[in-house]
């Protein structure tokens, strides 16, 4: 039973008086576990509060993916920078046909060699095309620049192709490729004849045309030119509902057929631009694989300095009474 | 202790140890210090978790001043060449990347546990008398450590760091009479936020303000020394002293606390570092995405918020939908804290033996400020502005509602000694 | 509630007042129930955990101030033409920021290189200034082809390049090689240095290997060859 004490210290001079304490007495024990209970169950709910925010805040990246309206459901590639080969593919994919606009400024091709398995050789005989200001071939140690201006760029293009080192940081990778994904025939660009499903207006023409083939917008002018063409149309889109009328209301994102193949299957495409887009996401972030292995490394060595310290704490605080 | 008979007679009476030590003491008062401060400074034997974050604070400054000097060795202040050169700390310079992970990282962990530790006082009721001066200090550290946060993160040069200092620079143009435009000339050294604004941003960042920063750290320990702990039961352990004058609740820093803090500080660098190697970026939390763009003048992000420890005040600033009124009620929800000793007028210190009422406001007044932190993450939407109205109302309510509940809430009686469970008393093994 | 005060247990009998452990005083946090040896263990432990993490922490920042990438890039090996290098040529390659010399040595220059080495400090080069491969009478793989880096040993300033023998300004002595003007300093054709001047070794010969008769390669040691 709690004993029923007046504050001797500090306590307020309000009304505690008689009726006050005939009431505590009353129901000092119950109205004492209640209040406890309460009290609980307010700090309870404060951190469970606070858990929630937290965790949905953790879960909702920000402002990730920046799709400049985008107006499709962005895929998600199978993304693993410790596949060498994947990068390798992607790397060559990479210096052959993006590399002509755009330059990878921060990476070097030294660290291609050390981080994709190559020798510097390969690097230098596979990846380099460029020279540098003596006219020589560019050197391995150098950083991935090309020769387009920004000037140049903006002349050619309206908008100066961006350096792509980390865009896989800054736009993400499912953003990368299901853009890489979603060119499409567009005769109104009068600039180059495409647009994209991810980034619409956008002026970069489509460079791996050769390999994807043309798509076009289902329900579009192009789609009705095209679809007393070949027999098999390959969704290279978002899923299909299998609606032959070109009913897009079934499915709200804007659906693309392959008008033309090229010279890979859409699956193959796919795969390369999967690479593609590993590439750039090892490009963003060269040291991850490294990081994590040192990471353990690292935590277990912690939680054995945790394991010291503790026991450190409970024998002195054996002291304490 | 050694008697020496080369040296002249102490004086003292106070024993100075023989050999260096005693060298030092009769040039230096090093083992007075020490006495003072750690092996002689008692604390109440009660800490809880609540009690590591304030160690854990000058861990984390230490952290983030370790790691600035060597991200300085290879940072250039230049607007045509920050962002190169942190890309450049990232890849080429050894180790680099650790650095600035364990800086970046570093930031958002500080403004975790300063939180937390500023939390602790509202519990506690550390910030009343005689702690009133160690609160201000406290709030003062607080507002230098969100303008070393502002202008460390100008310094990368991405989008973000670009566009949210103009945004919040050009929110001294609020002020009127013509000053407000005169002064957020004078703050960026050039009509828009440029390379002068950067190469100041990044001398303020560097030393000014660590320098600031460090003094006020150390008239924030001074002040609590002076006075001594508080502790979460709110009771004044000096009032129990013993035969030899030492409060029967209190143990001394050292050897107890900072066995203890170690411990604390171990737990925290594995969380740190587990951040640091697995999720820096923290799904664009403490690096943000568009801050991986170069800046670009000409080109405003499509979102652009401030990093999470400002967004319960960016919230609040964007409820108010006048430009001045914001800034003015922003400014505001900062300036109610410096005052809360004066406004809580009751002298029982911790939540522990006050009313319900006090709890209720206390977690909503918490709460409020998590609302807005994360509305203020968000873009501003119809529903969004309306909450983080309520909420900053909520927000700016707690501070009269305190001073009107506090002078008549019933208080629970106080013990007379500190609530302790001792770790020999369950029939431990010696 | 008042907490009761706990009773120290009966084990120390000091008679100081002032004293924690005293029980007499009875009125204290702290009992002592020390085992000394586990307790020193268990701080000796936490020391050793705790340097070595410091150490573990301190590697890194250490190891961020040795050369980076772009250091180590700018200073990779560079390649030099020499097919068109005639007799008593010099020509200068730059490698890791420094000027490389190629001088093309005609048969008396090299015969010179026997004459009086009384004159010279560490004639027979004895100092590490240059790689193993390099450690013979004419300092150089091919006694033709001098490689030589041309920064003075004294205080760094790079000297003239003096074939004629017994220039006027030099003395009748002179037998060609290389003049400091700095605080003149000087060094044989085969860059080693001269009795009595500020310069204290010979100049350095850089690790260099032939790709071919008309290719060097600065910076790399032959295949096989160890460096100094």
């Amino acid at each position: 039973m709690a004993a029923i004490r007046r504050t001797t210290s500090v306590g307020p001079a309000g009304p505690s008086g008689l009726s006050g304490t005939v009431v505590r007495r009353a129901g000092a024990a119950a109205v004492t576990v209640a209040r406890r209970t309460a009290a609980r169950a307010v700090r309870v709910a404060g951190v469970a509060g606070m858990a929630a925010v937290v965790a949905a805040a953790t879960l909702l990246p920000v402002g990730s993916a920046v799709a400049a309206g985008a107006v499709v459901h962005l895929e998600e590639p199978r993304i693993d920078t410790g596949n060498e080969k994947s990068l390798q593919r992607g790397a060559r994919a990479f210096v052959n046909y993006c590399m002509g606009c755009h330059s990878a400024g921060y990476q070097r091709y030294s660290r291609l060699a050390q981080d994709l398995g190559l020798s510097e050789e390969d690097v230098a005989q596979n990846l380099i095309f460029t020279t540098d200001e003596n006219g020589e071939p560019t050197k391995v140690g150098a950083l991935m620049t090309n020769a387009m201006t920004k000037e140049y760029g903006k002349t050619a293009f309206g908008v100066a192709p961006p350096n792509l080192a980390l865009t896989a940081r800054s736009r993400g990778t499912d953003w990368i490729y299901t853009f890489l994904k979603t060119f499409y025939v567009d005769p109104d660009r009068a600039g180059t004849g495409v647009n994209n499903l991810v980034y619409p207006g956008t002026a970069m023409p489509h460079v791996l045309w050769p390999l994807q083939g043309w798509q076009v917008l289902e329900g579009s002018a192009a789609d009705e030119v095209a679809a007393d063409a070949a027999a098999e149309s390959v969704e290279a889109g978002h899923t299909e509902t299998g609606d032959e009328e070109g009913d897009a209301h079934a499915s709200a994102d804007p659906v693309l057929k392959l008008e033309s193949p090229g010279s890979l299957s859409p699956k193959e495409y796919d795969a390369l631009i999967g690479d593609i887009t590993n590439f750039l996401a090892y490009m963003s972030d060269p040291i991850k694989q490294t990081r994590h292995t040192m990471g353990i490394f690292v935590l277990l060595f912690l939680f054995g300095l945790l394991a010291v310290t503790y026991f450190l704490k409970k024998e002195y605080w054996k002291d304490v009474v | 202790m050694s008697a020496n008979i080369e040296k002249p007679p102490v004086a003292d009476a106070d024993k100075t140890g023989g050999g260096m030590l005693g060298w030092v003491d009769e040039r230096f008062p090093l083992s007075k210090l020490v006495e003072e401060h750690l092996t002689k400074y008692y604390a109440p034997k009660n800490f809880n978790i609540w009690y590591y974050f304030g160690a854990l604070s000058l861990l984390v400054l230490v952290i983030q001043v370790v790691t600035g000097i060597f991200l300085t060795m290879n940072y250039k202040p230049d607007g045509a060449l920050a962002f190169t050169s942190v890309e450049y700390i990232m890849r080429d310079v050894n180790f680099g990347w650790l650095i600035r992970y364990m800086h970046s990282t570093g930031a958002s962990a500080f403004f975790v546990v300063v939180y937390l530790h500023m939390f602790r006082a509202l519990m506690y009721g550390s910030y009343k008398k005689p702690r009133e001066l160690l609160w201000v200090f406290g709030m003062l550290i607080y507002v230098a450590l969100m303008a070393e946060a502002f202008m460390g993160y100008l310094l990368p040069w991405g989008q973000m760091s670009y566009w949210g200092a103009q945004v919040i620079i050009s929110l001294f143009g609020a002020i009127p009479f013509g000053i407000g435009d005169a002064v957020t000339i004078w703050l960026k050294g050039d009509y828009i936020v440029s390379d002068a604004t950067l190469n100041r941003f990044f001398a303020l960042h560097v030393i000014a303000v660590p320098l600031v920063l460090i003094g006020l750290v150390a008239g924030h320990i001074m002040a609590l020394h002076e006075v001594g702990s508080n502790n979460p039961d709110g009771i004044e352990i000096k009032k129990n002293k013993n035969a030899a004058g030492i409060p029967k609740d209190g143990i001394p820093f050292h050897p107890y606390y900072t066995v203890k803090d170690l411990m604390g500080a171990t737990v925290f660098l594995i969380v740190f570092f587990a951040v640091v190697f697995f999720a820096p970026e923290m799904g664009g939390y403490f690096l943000e995405h568009a801050n991986f763009v170069p800046a670009d003048p000409l080109k405003t992000p499509e979102h652009i918020a401030p990093v999470w420890y400002f967004t319960p005040f960016y919230a609040i600033l964007r409820a108010v939908p006048d430009k001045l009124g914001g800034v003015i009620a922003m400014g505001g929800a900062i300036a109610c804290l410096f005052v809360l000793p004066w406004l809580d007028r009751n002298p029982v210190r911790s939540i522990r033996y006050r009313s319900t009422a006090y709890k209720v406001l206390l977690f909503t007044f918490v709460g409020a400020f998590i609302v807005l932190g994360y509305f203020g993450l968000q873009q501003s939407t119809p529903t969004g502005t309306l909450i983080s109205r309520i909420g900053s109302l909520i927000y700016f309510g707690f501070f009269p509602a305190l001073y009107f509940i506090s002078k008549s809430e019933k208080t629970k009686p106080l013990p007379e000694r500190v609530t302790y469970k001792g770790h020999a008393a369950d029939g431990g093994q010696a | 509630m008042t907490v009761k005060d706990q009773k120290a247990p009966d084990q120390y009998a000091s008679a100081d007042p002032t004293s924690l452990e005293n029980p007499a005083s009875a009125e204290t946090s702290i009992v002592d129930v020390v085992d000394p040896r586990r307790r020193k263990l268990l701080v000796l432990g936490a020391a050793g955990v705790g340097g070595l993490g410091t150490l573990a922490l301190a590697a890194p920042m250490i190891a961020s101030m040795s050369p980076s990438a772009r250091a180590k890039a700018a200073g990779a090996p560079v390649e030099a033409d020499i097919s068109k290098l005639s007799p008593g040529q010099l020509l200068t390659v730059e490698w890791r920021g420094k000027p490389v010399w190629i001088v093309n040595r005609t048969e008396e220059a090299l015969k010179t290189l026997d004459q009086d080495t009384g004159r010279l400090s560490d004639p027979d080069s004895e100092i590490e200034q240059q790689p193993e491969y390099a450690k013979n009478a004419s300092r150089a793989i091919k006694p033709e082809y001098l490689v030589v880096v041309g920064v003075c040993t004294h205080l760094g300033c790079s000297p003239t390049y003096r074939p004629e023998i017994a220039a006027p300004d030099l003395g009748a002595d002179w037998d060609g090689g290389f003049f400091c003007p700095c605080h003149g300093s000087k060094f044989d054709l085969a860059g080693r240095v001269y009795a009595g001047v500020p310069a204290p070794t010979n100049l350095e010969i850089p690790p260099y290997r032939y790709v071919d008769d008309g290719t060097l390669v600065i910076g790399e040691d032959p295949e096989g060859a160890g460096a100094a």
